[in-house]
This record gives structure tokens, sequence and C-alpha cells, in this order.
């Protein structure tokens, strides 16, 4: 591939989907994209750059975009955030009226661990009280790339997926099994809904949320998409919401829209708009 | 002081599997071929962990854990069930016998990492 061929592709990456590509990720263009070439019956990645440059090849961009994307997780990742929410969610249960949904937000995703292990916190906490039975509980995952989206839709992961962070007792629970793979039960998958969105674009249209896991991410974006993501969801969240960020990832000196909540790492607070100086 | 694992396995490929691993982390490694050497083994002195597999001659992993918890109660030592078998039943009832986790076999380093922070025995 040429070193033209590779700038090429990574503008086509950055603008896409924001995610930036370095030289020593190179090698990911050859593995990620071959499937892709041979569909194509392209001989090279400078042939598909070819392709690339000439008429009606959106899609096909669009494609090359989402085929960069990294799409690792597992359940109960990092396990501080989704140790807060535990605490979180009955107070937000005591803080709305009884007839508000409570509303959270899985940005980027993937196939749908962290959106199902939100919802298992949701049903246990349910179970522990029912009396947050009457709530409704929305779980809305979005990802830029169509196809981990249909496996998160699904909800049905491999015994290697569900022996990442998930803890036995919530296998046997919440999930079903069926031909040695593991769905995650109707009640479950009841709270979520999957849809595609960019984040680089305009996600108002989701509506108000009182949660929002963002994370990992932002660890592939530039500062200044940093920032232009994370003002976007603060402006979509509930005043005494909150943001969970991950693990290797900061919000500081970034944005002042949202600021660190006292004494937590990766949980952070929306800042109202007109205290925070403008970003 | 290194924390005591007990790996209770018939087959000697996968107790040293398992050693290489644990001693990494930190354990020191005893091990017992069957449910029976294992329950002498705990006689001896208490483990902090067992690592047990389901399929053995003489005594089964199933077997040893209803002994164990019969005699020393459910608290201690921290079992984790190693099987190839995934079927939902199965599991379940290493569980009702008094297992506190399940890993599946082949060993992945990381999962088993993961699995013994999740029960507590390693921290985060
Ligand atoms: C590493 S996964 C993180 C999954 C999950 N949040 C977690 O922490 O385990 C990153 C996801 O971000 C998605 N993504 C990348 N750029 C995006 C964008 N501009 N808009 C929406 N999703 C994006 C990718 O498709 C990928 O599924």
């Amino acid at each position: 591939m040429s070193n033209a061929t590779f700038q090429f592709i990574a503008g086509i990456v950055k603008q896409r989907s924001g995610g930036v590509l370095g030289p020593d990720q190179a090698y990911m263009l050859d593995t990620r994209l071959a499937p892709l070439l041979k569909r194509e019956n392209l001989a090279s990645l400078d042939a598909l750059a070819l392709k690339l440059r000439g008429p009606a090849s959106d899609k096909l961009a669009q494609e090359v975009a989402e085929l960069l994307t990294t799409n690792e997780s597992h359940f109960f990742r990092d396990g501080k955030p989704f140790d807060h929410l535990k605490e979180l969610l009955p107070a937000l249960h005591k803080a709305r009226a009884p007839g508000l949904p409570i509303r959270i937000w899985s940005a980027a995703c993937s196939t749908g661990q962290e959106a199902y292990s939100i919802a298992i916190l949701i049903a246990d906490a349910q179970d522990l009280d029912p009396s947050m039975k009457a709530r409704r509980f929305e779980i809305i995952g979005t990802d830029l790339t169509r196809a981990v989206l249909d496996r998160a839709k699904e909800g049905i992961f491999t015994q290697f997926e569900v022996q990442r962070g998930l803890p036995v007792r919530a296998l046997m629970k919440h999930f079903k099994q069926i031909e040695g793979r593991w769905q995650a039960s109707e009640r479950l998958r009841g709270f979520t809904r999957f849809e595609q969105a960019n984040l680089l674009q305009d996600v108002a249209r989701f509506g108000r949320f009182d949660v929002v896991f963002c994370r990992n991410v932002l660890i592939y974006f530039d500062l200044p998409t940093k920032a232009r993501v994370l003002n976007g969801i603060a402006a979509q969240m509930a005043p005494d919401g909150a943001l969970y960020l991950g693990a290797a990832e900061t919000a500081l000196g970034i944005t002042d829209r949202v600021e660190p909540l006292l004494g937590q790492r990766a949980v952070y607070r929306p800042v109202a708009a007109r205290m925070a100086r403008s970003a | 002081m290194s924390m005591d694992c007990l790996v209770v396995d018939d087959s000697g490929v996968v107790r040293k599997v398992a050693r290489r691993i644990l001693e990494k982390h930190g354990f020191s490694v005893r091990e017992a071929a069957d449910g029976a050497l294992a329950l002498q083994a705990v006689e001896q002195a208490m483990p902090r962990l067992v690592l047990l597999d389901r399929n053995m001659p003489v005594m089964d992993g199933i077997e040893f854990l209803k002994n164990l918890r019969a005699r020393y109660g459910s608290s201690e030592p921290t079992v984790v069930m190693c099987t190839t078998e995934a079927a939902q039943e199965r599991i379940l009832e290493g569980l009702e016998a008094g297992a506190d986790e399940y890993v599946m076999k082949p060993f992945d380093e990381a999962i088993l990492v993961d699995k013994l922070t999740m029960v507590g025995v390693l921290q985060a």
C-alpha cells in the first residue's frame, strides 16, 4: 500500500467515525479490509483507494470506516461505573416522578455487553425493591457500526464472551442457553433498544438521558473531536444525571460542560450551560 | 505471604497450566488428582482457593464439593469450578453443590484472573 493510499483511507475514517489511525496501525487496513477487497474483486488497497476516489463510493467509504472501528467489549467492563450505577438507580427512582421513565444511553454500545450489564443491574434492583417494577427503564444502545448493532439486538453471546466479566449467577439468572451460546432473557432485552447513530452527528433526537455510558470510544478521537462529542452528550443529560467514561478516558482539560463527581473516577455530572465557560 | 490454592484435576497437564498461571499471580499451589486426595489436602491445611475439575476418577468434583461444604461450611474456601462442559443444568448443579464461580477449560489467563477478582480472591 502506498503512503498516499494510507493517508487517503485514514482520512475517510477520520471524517466518518472520528477515529485517528496512526502509521503504526497500517497493518489494520490489511487485515480488516481483506474481506472487502475480496468481495469487491480488488487486487490491493491501492485499488480500493482508487475506487473510493471514484463516483458513487459513499456506501463503500462508510463500510471502510465501520470495518476499521474497534468493537472489543465485555460485560461489567472496569467494574467501577457499574458499582456506581447500582447505587444510583434507587436514588434516581426516588428522585423521579412516578410516571417518568428512567433513560440510560449506552453511546458506542458495540455488541451490547454494556447495555445488557445495565439491564442486569436494573432487573436485580427491581427484584430487590418491587416498587421499581412499576417504573419504566429504557436503555438505548447506539453505535456507528451496523454489524455490531445486529448482534446487540439479538443479545446472543458466545461462551467466551459470557465468561468475560459476567458472574456465573448473573449468567444463570438472566440468560438462556441455545446451541452452546447464550441469549439475554426477554426481560433484559425488553429494557433495551439499539439504533445506529454517529456520535459526530446530531444526537439530540434521542432525547434527554438520566445516565450516559460513553466508554472506550473517546480514546480513538483527537482532542477537538472528544470535546465536540462530550459537549453533545452533556447537552442531552438531565441536570442530576451521571456520565461514565472508560478507565483510560477523562473529560478534564477537554470540556467544562461536565465535571467529575467528587471522590469518583470516571463519573461525571453535567455543568449547567450558563455556568460553563463556553468551551 | 502468598495465597494457598489447591488445584484439583486428574490431568497433570491441566494442573501444570493452572499452576503456571496461579504462581504468576502470587499463589502457592498444591495439587490433587481426585476429590478424595483433595479432601485430604484440605484436612492438612485450609486453602484460600480451590480450582476444581468436575469429572475425575475416585471422587468427582461435585461429590468433593458436597463433602467440603458439609464439613467446613460454605464460607471457605472459595471454589471455582473448571469444566469443559458448559450445559446450563450442569453449571447449576455445581452452584447448588457450593461452587462460587465457573471457568471454562482450556484456561484463558485473562478470564481466570477476571473470575478470581470477581469472587474477591484477587484485587482489581
Ligand atoms: C471499543 S468499543 C466500546 C464498547 C463499549 N462501550 C465498552 O466500553 O465496552 C467502541 C465502539 O465505538 C464505536 N464508534 C466508533 N466511532 C464512533 C462514532 N463516531 N459514533 C458512534 N460510535 C462509534 C465503534 O463502532 C465501536 O463499536
